[in-house]
């Protein structure tokens, strides 16, 4: 437990995703089995305790310390799981040794929910600081520390290679539905002790296949012929793994399953096939915009209600397996003819197929891209015609080719610092737009945050221009006069009750520095309110 | 008591700590919060006064005169005594004796070994005054050679970066460079400018520090894996673009708490204080059994709290000024 505490503890404070890769390969290699197992299991949300709620946390604190004391305490440290971690005084003589994560694993799992107040008291004896959050944390099911399943996998894939077992983070995607905790046979070959687990025949996740952002230079060199077209939806990649045996599943592009979100989903994958496709909302039978979607993203409680405002449906992209056939090496076009026959055979509930845009040259393309009007469509795919089903994002079979990003010209309002190398640099940007009167009697309301979009250099000078003009410090926050305009680029915007400005933007980016251009001749929140998607 | 900020000793006629330029002031320990500029008459020990010169120069006081540890010196109707307190180097307890009762001003104080200071020695007295910076029961600093295995395990990760250490130039710093010794570490320790003088103040008073290098002068790729100390201040600002792609690390102990240290935003918090923690705390105030507590700057609530309860008739003293500069 020392050691698991020890790495979420550091994974906390670490701000850049290589570090945290940094810190997970340390923990795989000096932390023996089975701990790591279950090490990695809490970290990719293999383990669910209810075994606590804060009512208990709060309960066994009480009942070793002052309550002024522990109200002082709280009052400072504002987080009950942490105050608990640090005012627990040990009983007087213990000398408990730390628990394993494997001890509290499996103690849990076999107590009667009465047994478990003693248990843990007795371990947050035998712990320091450090392990007891860590330990109130895990068994609260509070453990926020920024780690995905995928950065957690990634991580075992470098240590996996390290160790001489040429492995991808796919190659364990692939396996993984078909593991368990603490997966001492995955562990065994990555070190070479063992060979590759055999997981077929489960209902284990494909990685899928990522298209490249098509850029001008590239599309002079392809040849229209060789591509089929789609368009590219406005949702979220799912994966559909239907088995006749075995649980169906839903994936997300990076392999969480999120089946229990979508029940609606999950419900009619009656058949033995997997499936790419899109996640949408789609309403009296029109695709609704994304912020419908996201309505229904990370619910942990599904509402009927939800499911009727926002009923889910799949728009299928492509084919990855027939029954027990694999057909992710056929080309593209090949799959499609067996996804059209299939859907037409199957006649699945709840999805329809993503229709393939006839066209001869790239400038037709090209009309069609810029007259494509409805908010569900982000822009193009482009396929190769002959691309075989390839997990990760190689380059050249698939583009996307997304429709222009809308602008807005916004007035700098805060900057605050960056992390890691970014730590001396105020590199985050909250901008605004003008409401109220035209000229000096309006004023500026924040629209939205942005932290890219510009080189290294313009960084540099937008650092410089913020010490500059800072009227007012909040800890990392400088708020700056109102005197840059920076021109913002943005997917779409969307109504929202959390902003102050009743609109938040999808995917803002820092478009062009207008260091020529006056505050008093920035855009106004009503032209913002015009691009609204409803 | 409080006339010139501090503590004012009536029978004495001088201040202890006093915040305002005063007549005569007894001055604890050379950290800016205590020791200010101005006054005309100042007791303290050598150390502490060559600290005062180093940081003040000619504010350092007048008259200056030197008291040593354990040696008792009359003052009006008072005998003032120094006792060492563990704080930084020079660091003292202000025993005062008169009409047969004795107070102690324990100024800033901790029971942690130091290896750059004299430890704490608890005097018996009638009334303690004691601080309350970490006078929460959510404040135990681990040992400090464990928070120091933690940046040396940081080092091994991290080979190609400079593990940047925020930590206050007087005390912390040298206190850092002295248990990184203790643990094997022989690399030159690279230094902000602010921190050279001070290390240089230490060595000539016979704490050995091993190389130092000033930052400013170093190589970049020198810097690589090595341990670089600044101020708090300098961590997050331009100062820290020279240093390869700088680990951030904070040495103190409100570290402990992990608001604070995102806060700061620290990529490895050590919990490295040179004040008396909540076990330390309590433990001196059996220690020296003193009936009546004061408690001044930090947080005296917890404190006087826990010394009712444990019978000692315990009081907050609020003096202003305090707790500004050092934590």
């Amino acid at each position: 437990m020392d050691r698991f505490a020890a790495l979420i503890d550091a994974l906390a404070y670490q701000p850049s995703r290589t570090g945290k890769v940094r810190l997970l390969v340390d923990y795989f290699a000096q932390t023996p089995d089975p701990d790591r197992g279950y090490g990695l299991a809490a970290l990719t949300g293999g383990l669910s305790f209810a075994a606590a709620k804060p009512a208990l946390v709060r309960e066994l604190a009480a009942a070793r310390t002052d309550p002024t004391l522990f109200a002082l305490s709280y009052d400072f440290v504002g987080d009950l799981a942490e105050t608990a971690a640090l005012i627990w005084p040990a009983r007087p003589g213990s000398n408990q040794p730390p628990p394993t994560l494997a001890e509290i694993v499996g103690a849990l799992a076999g107590a009667r929910r009465a047994a478990a107040p003693a248990l843990i008291e007795g371990w947050l004896d035998g712990l320091d600081a450090t392990g007891r959050w860590a330990l109130l944390k895990l068994i609260t099911g509070g453990l926020r520390i920024g780690v995905s399943a995928r950065l957690a996998k990634t991580a075992l894939a470098e240590w996996g290679a390290g160790r001489g077992t040429a492995v991808t983070v796919d190659a364990i995607e692939e396996l993984w539905h078909g593991l368990a905790p603490p997966y001492a046979d995955l562990f065994a070959w990555l070190e070479g002790r063992g060979d590759k687990p055999d997981v077929t025949g489960g209902g284990g996740f494909r990685p899928l296949m990522l298209a490249h952002p098509l850029e001008e230079a590239d599309r002079a060199g392809l040849d229209p012929a060789a591509y089929r077209a789609e368009w590219k939806w406005d949702g979220i990649r799912v994966q559909l793994v239907a088995r006749t045996l075995g649980q169906p599943r839903l994936y997300s592009r990076t392999g969480d399953e999120i089946g229990s979100t979508f029940p609606d989903v999950v419900g009619h994958l009656a058949f033995d096939a997997v499936l790419d496709g899109e996640l949408l909302v789609r309403r009296d039978g029109a695709i609704a915009p994304f912020n419908d979607l996201q309505q229904r993203l990370n619910r942990k409680q599904v509402t009927a209600k939800m499911l009727r405002d926002y009923p889910a449906w799949v728009r299928l992209y492509d084919l990855l397996m027939e029954g027990e056939e694999d057909l992710r090496g056929l080309p593209f076009d090949a799959r499609r003819r067996r996804l059209e026959a299939w859907f037409a055979r199957v006649r699945p509930t709840g999805m329809d197929l993503s229709p393939l845009i006839p066209f001869d040259d790239w400038p037709t393309l090209e009309d069609l891209r810029a007259g494509a009007r409805d908010n569900a469509i982000e822009g193009l795919m482009l396929k190769r015609a002959d691309s075989p089903y390839v997990a990760g994002r190689p380059k050249g079979p698939w583009f996307k080719w997304k429709r222009g990003p809308l602008t807005l010209d916004c007035v700098l309002m805060y900057a605050q610092r960056g992390h890691g190398k970014r730590s001396s640099f105020y590199s985050d940007y909250t901008f605004g737009a003008w409401r109220g009167d035209d000229g000096p009697g309006g004023e500026l309301v924040p629209v939205g945050k942005a932290y890219s979009g510009f080189t290294d250099e313009e960084l540099l000078e937008l650092d410089r221009w913020v010490r500059a003009h800072t009227t007012n410090r909040f800890g990392p926050v400088r708020e700056v006069a109102p005197g840059l305009v920076l021109e913002v680029a943005f997917d779409s915007v969307h109504r929202s009750s959390r902003h102050k400005s009743g609109v938040a933007m999808r995917f803002p980016r820092i478009a062009r520095i207008r260091w020529d251009k006056p505050a008093a001749e920035a855009d106004r929140l009503e032209t913002l309110e015009r691009l609204i998607v409803t | 008591m409080e006339r010139g900020g501090g503590l004012w000793v009536e029978p004495g006629g001088f201040h202890i700590d006093p915040v305002r330029p005063v007549d005569r002031a007894v001055i604890t320990h050379g950290h800016s919060d205590h020791a200010r500029a101005g006054h005309t008459h100042v007791l303290a020990t050598l150390p502490t006064l060559d600290i005062m010169r180093v940081r003040l120069g000619e504010g350092a006081g007048r008259h200056q005169q030197t008291l040593d540890y354990g040696r008792p010196l009359r003052i009006g109707d008072v005998t003032v005594t120094l006792v060492p307190a563990g704080h930084v180097l020079g660091s003292a307890q202000v025993v005062l004796e008169h009409g047969g009762r004795r107070v102690v001003v324990s100024g800033d104080y901790k029971r942690q070994p130091d290896p750059t200071c004299a430890p704490f020695e608890p005097v018996s007295c009638d009334v303690f005054v004691t601080e309350a910076t970490f006078g929460l029961p959510v404040f135990r600093h681990p040992p400090a050679a464990a928070e120091i295995a933690r940046l040396l395990h940081a080092g091994q990760l991290f080979p190609e970066r400079a593990l940047v250490v925020g930590c206050y130039a007087l005390g912390k710093c040298q206190r850092l460079i002295a248990h990184l010794r203790d643990a094997g570490y022989d690399r030159p320790v690279y230094l902000h400018g602010a921190h050279l003088p001070l290390c240089e103040l230490y060595r000539r008073h016979g704490v050995d520090l091993g190389p130092l290098r000033p930052a400013t002068a170093a190589d970049k790729e020198e810097m690589r894996g090595a341990v670089v100390l600044a101020p708090p201040s300098a961590l997050m600002d331009r100062w820290a673009r020279r240093l390869p792609d700088p680990l951030i690390a904070y040495a103190s102990g409100w570290m402990r708490v992990r608001a604070r240290a995102r806060q700061h935003g620290v990529e490895l918090p050590l919990v490295i204080s040179d004040h008396a923690d909540w076990d330390e705390l309590c433990q001196t105030l059996r220690e020296v059994a003193a009936p009546e507590v004061w408690v001044t700057h930090g947080a005296e609530e917890a404190l006087v709290h826990w010394a009712g309860l444990n019978g000692f008739r315990a009081r907050p003293l609020h003096l202003v000024g305090f707790g500004d500069e050092e934590t």
